[in-house]
């Protein structure tokens, strides 16, 4: 089976966020920007499929201007295929994501399509859900493991309250959770090799899917800060002042 | 227009990030409905019927509803929906499912983990793990909303006096089952409602160690929570995971033990009111957050905890 892995391009993790003075949006000039952490699992994932001999094919997408190709290129030095960019200077919303990936999964015809669950940067967690609603596949959010038999995937999914399992007929979504699997590094032959990889590029027009959004940024602040409050020298005090001072026990 | 905000229960009781929903719905103002849907559930109906400034509830009491997913849950939304100025639900685990599919069946764009009104269709929402807010206003005609519970006040559970419709709509998509759980049986209060939280780090060691932290949970009948490091360590269950993609939790007290304080642990807890913080590293980032640092080692602290209170 063909497994179709989504990725997007973010802010490296380790990167401590500023917001522009104008309060714009945050401040994204000269950043070391990385492949999303959740999106990683989802390449793995895929790329484990295919070691198991389950899946045939791995192909990644990702939409965005050009420097998106760099994370493309990661996913397929991690042991994707192939990859799928959709060319865009805008920052299309999730459902125009949803829209465009539907877009790609009618031209390719995955069995699986695995994405990450939510992007660090925008911390929104809809677009897997929303290319399920569009194109009436069932979905596996959250997925702390899958086992895929027998034209059925078996998704344990971490919820509030531990984990629930459910049984989706293929094809289906899957969105990853953290304790999916644990990502390999790239090697580097295996980054050498990747250069080689097909890498096609394709267009929101030629989808058909318009990309304004409808819901506008009218500004990012940063969060009210929390000053450092004072040191206990041992417990003893520790109970008097949350007693005392703060008052909460 | 009127709102439809979507309970969230467990068939037999309505949980309590609903009646902070209630209250942001309260904040958009409007005629409140209620979608209670589930199997079994009459009782969380008039429980909720009960909530301060619900005017209706709806009823879809169904076996395609008893666990709640999405396929299922999303299309009835989504029809039920079409009528409706708003549509909001709580950001669990469970509106995290269903509500983008809500969003993209109607055709509009989904506003995530709200944690303030500013106007009917302007919300802020925390992005970069909460490292910067924006705020951000929707040209949709229908706005779907998940609402970070933390945020808001609930409204009085008592009080209100909503008539409860029974509605038969029935959505059963046979593409997805449902094949079991297993869900965390704890004494103890639930993390995101809990007053007060003691969590637990990497510097835990290991699971056994966590009953140090049960004792003195027990003593403040607080919850117990840890941090990613110490759930992809093993040491205990991901339901446990506080932070940027585990729970938020904005408790009265939150005692932070052996966690060195990453920007994804603290996305899950800053909104504390008083934050402890005990860890045998001076330098961790814990300390910059914390109204009350103890530079210690935990193994002596915690015992001593434990009698002193």
């Amino acid at each position: 089976m063909k497994v179709l892995v989504a990725v997007k391009r973010v802010i490296d993790y380790n990167v401590k966020v500023r917001v522009k003075a104008d309060q714009s949006d945050v401040d994204l000039a000269n950043v070391k920007m990385a492949l999303n952490p959740f999106c990683e699992i989802a390449v793995e994932e895929a790329v484990r499929l295919k070691e198991k001999g389950i899946a045939e094919e791995v192909v990644v997408v990702s939409i965005g201007p050009k420097a998106v190709q760099e994370q493309l290129r990661t996913a397929l030095a991690l042991g994707a295929d192939r990859a799928i960019q959709v060319e865009t200077d805008e920052l299309p919303d999730s459902l125009a994501v949803a829209k465009l990936l539907k877009g790609v999964v009618e031209k390719e015809q995955p069995q699986l399509v695995i994405l990450g669950k939510q992007a660090i940067d925008s911390d929104n967690n809809q677009t897997g859900q929303m290319l399920g609603a569009l194109t009436g596949m069932p979905q596996g959010t959250f997925a702390s493991k899958v086992d895929v038999a027998d034209g059925s995937v078996n998704v344990t999914r971490e919820v509030d309250g531990g984990l629930q399992t459910v049984k989706l007929q293929l094809p289906a979504i899957v969105t990853t959770d953290l304790r999916l699997n644990e990502p390999r590094y790239a090697s580097l032959p295996n980054i050498m090799k990747a250069k080689k990889k097909p890498l096609d590029v394709t267009t929101p027009d030629e989808l058909g899917v318009n990309v304004t959004r409808t819901v506008k940024l009218l500004k990012v602040e940063p969060p009210a800060e929390r000053s450092a409050g004072i040191k206990v020298a041992d417990v003893v005090e520790l109970v008097e002042k949350l007693q005392n001072e703060a008052k909460v026990i | 227009m009127s709102i439809l905000v979507i309970a969230e229960h467990d068939n037999a009781q309505l949980n309590g990030a609903t009646l902070k929903t209630l209250a942001a719905a309260k904040q958009i103002g409007g005629d409140i409905h209620v979608l209670v849907a589930g199997e079994g559930c009459q009782a969380v109906a008039d429980e909720v019927a009960k909530a301060d400034g619900v005017s209706k509830v709806l009823l879809a009491d169904n076996a395609a509803y008893g666990h709640f997913l999405a396929e299922n849950l999303g299309q009835l939304v989504a029809d039920l929906g079409k009528d409706y100025g708003h549509i909001l639900a709580p950001a669990t685990t469970t509106g995290k499912n269903f509500m983008p599919r809500v969003a993209a069946l109607l055709d509009v764009a989904q506003i995530s983990d709200i944690i303030a009104v500013e106007s009917a269709d302007t919300f802020k929402r925390p992005i970069y793990a909460g490292n910067a807010i924006a705020t951000v206003q929707s040209e949709d005609a229908i706005k779907v909303i998940t609402v970070r519970a933390t945020a808001f006040d609930a409204v009085a559970a008592e009080g209100g006096n909503g008539s409860v419709e029974t509605i038969d709509n029935v959505v059963n998509n046979d593409k997805a089952a449902f094949v079991g759980e297993e869900l965390a049986q704890s004494e103890r209060p639930d993390l995101t409602a809990a007053r007060v939280v003691i969590s637990g780090g990497r510097g835990m060691q290991n699971g056994e160690n966590f009953h140090l932290l049960e004792k003195v949970a027990d003593k403040l009948g607080a919850a117990v929570g840890a941090s990613r490091a110490a759930v992809d360590a093993g040491f205990v269950p991901n339901d446990m995971q506080v932070g940027q993609t585990g729970k938020i939790v904005a408790p009265e007290l939150y005692i932070a033990v052996g966690i060195s304080g990453a920007i994804q642990h603290l996305a899950g807890m800053k909104d504390s009111k008083v934050i402890v913080a005990i860890n045998k590293d001076e330098e961790a980032p814990i300390f910059q957050v914390a109204d009350y640092g103890l530079v210690a080692d935990l193994f002596d602290v915690l015992p001593e905890l434990e009698q002193k209170l």
